[in-house]
């Protein structure tokens, strides 16, 4: 059982505000990721959550208890750092016992949990070498192993995976996933990298400058961002966004124009749109499709093949990287000229401070 | 690996004749001690050795006291050093405020000043407390004046030790004692040891306080050097007898600790 609360918390250093009053709740048993840009204060908000940073203002509540003052090992917590950070100088056995062995545990059953957590990790044949004799993902299931070992309350991760190549980061993000799954404890994972916070989630949580942007589902997110960075920020390939105009506003939507002069409806709620107001319109790549008869004309700058998928980057509405999504059989060859169409439902509409209209229908999944 | 004959010839070349030039005041020395003071006058190479100056030197003075407290005042002098070095680098290392640079800085400059400088007000301190001629007034002595150089060399291994290793020590459930005493010092040793063998050597070497704060009771092999260059006219063998004898321990202890000292003192170049 973990619950976590944080209300209105804070971090200064010295004059500079870098987490500027955050209000979350962590459910029990629930996979947190918190998302966001380089610098945009996750380190900081885990390491306050997990006691290594001193907390400015605000509160945190672990299970309802207020742990502002709390020691990092009295919260219960355990953390697996970027830089794995385990002891050079113990054995594996050693560095998953460490904790076990501070809280004064007899031998056997220090040895018992170590083993347990080794099996779990497959790292049985690695039990008695250093940390230097073993590859990047070993140092990293010992990474979590000593987490393991001391059966937290809440396990806390930052960005876990940033040191792995490609291959191993996909089987790892799908192990660290199946750890959820069988310890059934409550998870913070930092990552700057969407598609892992989108894979991983059970809720998201979008930083950008020491605020909260947005929190929800992965799907939630997807789409219904609240705003023109969530939407930038949560997607791969980018949202496209265009600027446009107001043409009309009503109940079947918001009629705007591109620069080009082509129309589109959204279906988004007009709420005080009117006339001429200066919006920006968001299209996901996989929302547009060639459509000879489509209302954006434009030219094909680059053909990204990924296979299953083609990605076309277009010169059109005063952009020059607008991406469309195809279909891998597509025949369309850099320096055509194209027309596409995009799917007014799937489109998004952001006001003149980035603020998303609300979408008239939810997506089915989204309920 | 790819450098020219010619260039490992001349680097080989130079290196020995540093060492070379390095070693031979002592190997001057030593072979005067071996001589009569008649030979030793004269810059002969061949002469009939004897050991005549190591029996006066014995006869004259009592050795093994001095040895003693050379022993007792390096030790001390360099666990007292270490001991207030240890907690002061720990704190400016990991948890560093605005003002740990500049107290590096005033902490090795105060390097610059010359002892003399403080001779009169140490000496009367000295004075007042009773510590004149006392091995643990000169350990305090050591102590101080080795502090800055300690505190910079451990500052420089704990900066090398990644913070988050301590963090995970503190997630584990660490005290701050248990993150110096578990993590710290395992992780830092080859640099700490190498700080204690330097702190110890310079210790030793220490003549300027030793001759000024002690007379006889507490008096090191410093001292006990000193006694043999009389003003009436300098008997070179003897002073080259008392010389080696004050020397050797810590030239073989040296030579025994070098491996030590160079990995500990390269520890941050080759992590
Ligand atoms: N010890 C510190 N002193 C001053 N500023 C800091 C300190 N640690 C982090 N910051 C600042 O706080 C912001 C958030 O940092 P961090 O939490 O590490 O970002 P992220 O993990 O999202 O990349 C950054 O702008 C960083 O410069
Ligand atoms: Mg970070």
């Amino acid at each position: 059982m973990a619950t976590l609360s944080l209300r209105n918390v804070r971090k200064a250093y010295g004059p500079v505000e870098v987490i500027k009053g955050i209000d979350l709740d962590i459910d029990d048993r629930e996979f947190v990721v918190f998302v966001g840009p380089s610098g945009c204060g996750k380190s900081t908000l885990l390491r306050m959550i997990a006691g290594l940073e001193q907390i400015t203002g605000g509160d945190l509540n672990i299970d309802g208890k207020r742990v502002n003052e709390v020691g990092p090992a009295d919260r219960g917590l355990a953390m697996v750092f970027q830089s794995y950070a385990l002891y050079p100088h113990m054995t594996v056995s050693e560095n998953m016992g460490f904790a076990l062995r501070l809280a004064k545990v007899p031998k056997a059953e220090r040895d018992t949990k170590v083993k347990e957590a080794a099996r779990i990790l497959q790292l049985g044949p690695y039990l008695d070498r250093k940390p230097k004799d073993l590859s990047g993902g070993q140092r990293q299931r010992v990474a979590i192993g000593r987490a393991i070992v001391r059966a937290p309350k809440v396990f806390l991760f930052d960005e876990p995976l940033s040191n792995l190549d490609a291959a191993l980061r996909g089987q790892t993000r799908i192990e660290i996933a199946r750890l959820h799954e069988e310890l059934a404890t409550t998870m913070i994972y930092v990552t700057h990298d969407q598609v892992e916070a989108m894979t991983m989630a059970d809720k998201i949580v979008v930083l950008q400058a020491g605020r909260v942007e947005q929190v929800g589902s992965p799907l939630e997110l997807y789409h219904n961002p609240a705003n023109i960075f969530v939407a930038g920020f949560i997607g791969s390939p980018r949202m496209n966004v265009i600027d446009a105009t107001v043409v009309s506003a009503g109940g079947g939507g918001v009629e705007v124009r591109l620069p080009s002069g082509a129309q589109i409806v959204v279906e988004v709620a007009a709420g005080a749109m009117q006339p001429g107001m200066p919006v920006r319109l968001g299209i996901r790549p996989e929302a547009m499709r060639i459509d000879p008869s489509g209302p954006i004309a434009g030219e094909v700058r680059l053909v990204e093949r990924l296979g299953g998928l083609t990605l076309l980057h277009l010169g059109a509405e005063g952009r020059d990287d607008l991406i469309v999504q195809v279909e891998g059989t597509s025949a369309v060859e850099a320096h055509q000229a194209v027309r596409v169409s995009a799917d007014g439902a799937a489109c998004h509409l952001f006001d003149a401070d980035g603020l998303a209209l609300p979408r008239l229908a939810r997506h089915q999944l989204v309920a | 690996m790819t450098d020219s004959l010619a260039k490992r010839i001349l680097v080989a070349v130079l290196g020995w004749a540093v060492a070379l030039l390095l070693f031979f005041p002592i190997f001057w020395m030593v072979l005067t001690s071996f001589k009569s003071e008649t030979d030793a006058i004269t810059a002969r190479l061949f002469f009939q050795p004897t050991l005549a100056s190591y029996g006066e030197v014995f006869a004259r003075a009592d050795y093994l006291a001095f040895a003693f407290n050379s022993i007792a005042i390096s030790l001390g002098g360099t666990v007292l050093a270490l001991a207030l070095a240890i907690p002061a680098a720990y704190s400016m290392a990991f948890h560093p405020t605005p003002r740990t640079r500049g107290t590096l800085l005033w902490m090795l400059s105060t390097k610059m000043l010359p002892p003399v400088g403080v001779l009169v007000p140490i000496y009367l301190l000295f004075r007042t407390t009773g510590l004149l001629d006392t091995r643990s007034g000169l350990i305090g002595i050591y102590a101080l004046m080795n502090l800055p150089i300690v505190v910079w060399m451990l500052f420089t291994f704990y900066k090398e030790v990644p913070h988050e290793i301590l963090e995970a020590g503190r997630m584990d459930g660490a005290t701050t004692w248990g993150e110096v005493y578990h993590l710290l010092m395992p992780l830092t040793l080859p640099g700490v040891a190498s700080t204690g063998l330097l702190s110890l050597i310079l210790c030793w070497n220490e003549a300027f306080w030793s001759l000024n704060l002690t007379s006889s009771h507490a008096a090191p092999l410093t001292a006990f050097i000193a006694s043999f260059s009389s003003p009436e006219g300098l008997f070179f063998a003897k002073l080259s007898a008392a010389s080696t004898m004050a020397v050797a321990p810590i030239l073989i202890f040296g030579w025994f600790s070098q491996k030590q000292l160079v990995q500990g003192l390269t520890f941050g170049a080759v992590k």
